[in-house]
């Protein structure tokens, strides 16, 4: 991982390259290096990290999606940039509100990401914009809502214990 | 030396009577054809989730060698196929392809559900996964376990073999009350 010194360098450099209003904040946490971005300008920086003359950041390992219930806006889009040159990753990650939840698509950039925005659109309800193919990819296609938003209910059917059981009278019927 | 006098009818009284009782044996034809039923059960090559692994060592390796008990030629078109081991969980996605599967298997067909998941969801009380593939198969034999022994699935196996040849109470459609959705013959 970069240091923290590095990651400001970065986070400098991408301010320059990309447009101020880019970089929204950096986070350096137990080593590890952290990126806050303006979801309209994701794909501008994670294209920047992989062209750029003093950015590795060639390979994007894996996209996830996150619901910080409480906080708004509620979820988030998380790229785990890895550099095969200097054996380091690096994470960018953006926030979008349930409302309108859209960030532009990097498939075009990285081809890998084609399957996971589709897990995370099929999870989250995250849209991303420019995706050649936006379906949902592991529930059924007529499925309604995005299960892993926290607000949705786990679902399944209540399971008898010893506890519960006063609580469910005649199960068996 | 007998069974010469026997067809040459030379054989009388008391002689004849103890040699026929020997020789011959009598049996309905429901019986007869339920025994070739039961020793000639032909397993749908088809895996869900992790019981597969167990499912396949069980059904297609030397080591448990289920051909002892007539059930080892793993069929990969159901058209041929009469027995279904789901082996694995069942999600919702893939629940109505199953269902297609099983109605594309010949009469009399079976079903084993192999291990937890697919008799109880298991551990995946969940929205994506069917709670219990009875929910929309007629499911004969449930076989615990997470994954099951191979000595549970093969008895798993025997039991549907005596439920082939025993009681036709025993059958799916007395139990789900599914009189008259008997296919055609």
């Amino acid at each position: 991982m970069p240091d923290a010194t590095g990651l400001e360098l970065i986070a400098q450099r991408v301010r320059e390259k990309v447009g101020d209003e880019a970089v929204t904040g950096t986070l350096y946490y137990r080593r590890h290096a952290t990126l806050d971005v303006a979801p309209s300008s994701v794909r501008d920086v994670i294209a920047y990290l992989r062209d750029g003359e003093d950015e590795p950041w060639e390979r994007l390992m894996s996209v996830h999606g996150v619901d910080y219930l409480p906080e708004e806006p509620r979820l988030g889009v998380h790229y785990e940039l890895l550099s095969m040159e200097r054996a380091d990753r690096l994470n960018v990650r953006t926030r979008v509100g349930t409302d309108e939840p859209r960030v532009p698509s990097v498939v075009d950039l990285h081809p890998t990401a084609d399957f996971q925005e589709r897990e995370v659109f099929d999870m989250f309800g995250v849209v991303f914009d420019g995706h050649p193919d936006m379906r949902r990819i592991l529930m059924p296609e007529d499925y309604e809502g995005y299960p892993q938003r926290r607000d949705f209910p786990m679902g399944g059917e209540p399971v008898i214990y010893t506890y519960n059981e006063p609580q469910l009278p005649r199960w068996y019927d | 030396m007998k069974a010469q006098q026997l067809l040459r009818g030379e054989l009388e009284g008391e002689d004849l009577e103890r040699e026929v009782e020997q020789r011959l044996l009598f049996t309905k034809f429901e019986e007869a054809q339920n025994w070739a039923r039961k020793n000639a059960l032909f397993p749908l090559g088809f895996g869900l989730a992790c019981c597969a692994i167990e499912m396949i060592t069980v059904v297609g390796s030397p080591r448990n060698d289920l051909s002892r008990f007539g059930a080892e030629v793993i069929r990969f078109s159901p058209r041929q196929a009469d027995l279904l081991i789901l082996s694995g969980r069942v999600s919702i996605k893939m629940a109505p392809i199953i269902r297609r599967l099983y109605e594309q298997m010949l009469e009399p067909k079976w079903v084993i559900a192999m291990g937890a998941c697919s008799s109880s969801a298991g551990m995946f009380n969940n929205y994506a996964v069917v709670q219990g593939a009875d929910k929309f198969l007629p499911v004969d034999v449930y076989v615990p376990g997470c994954p099951p022994r191979p000595e549970a699935l093969i008895y798993g196996i025997m039991k549907l073999q005596d439920q082939i040849m025993g009681d036709p109470a025993m059958g799916w459609r007395e139990r789900y009350r599914a009189e008259g959705t008997e296919e055609v013959a």
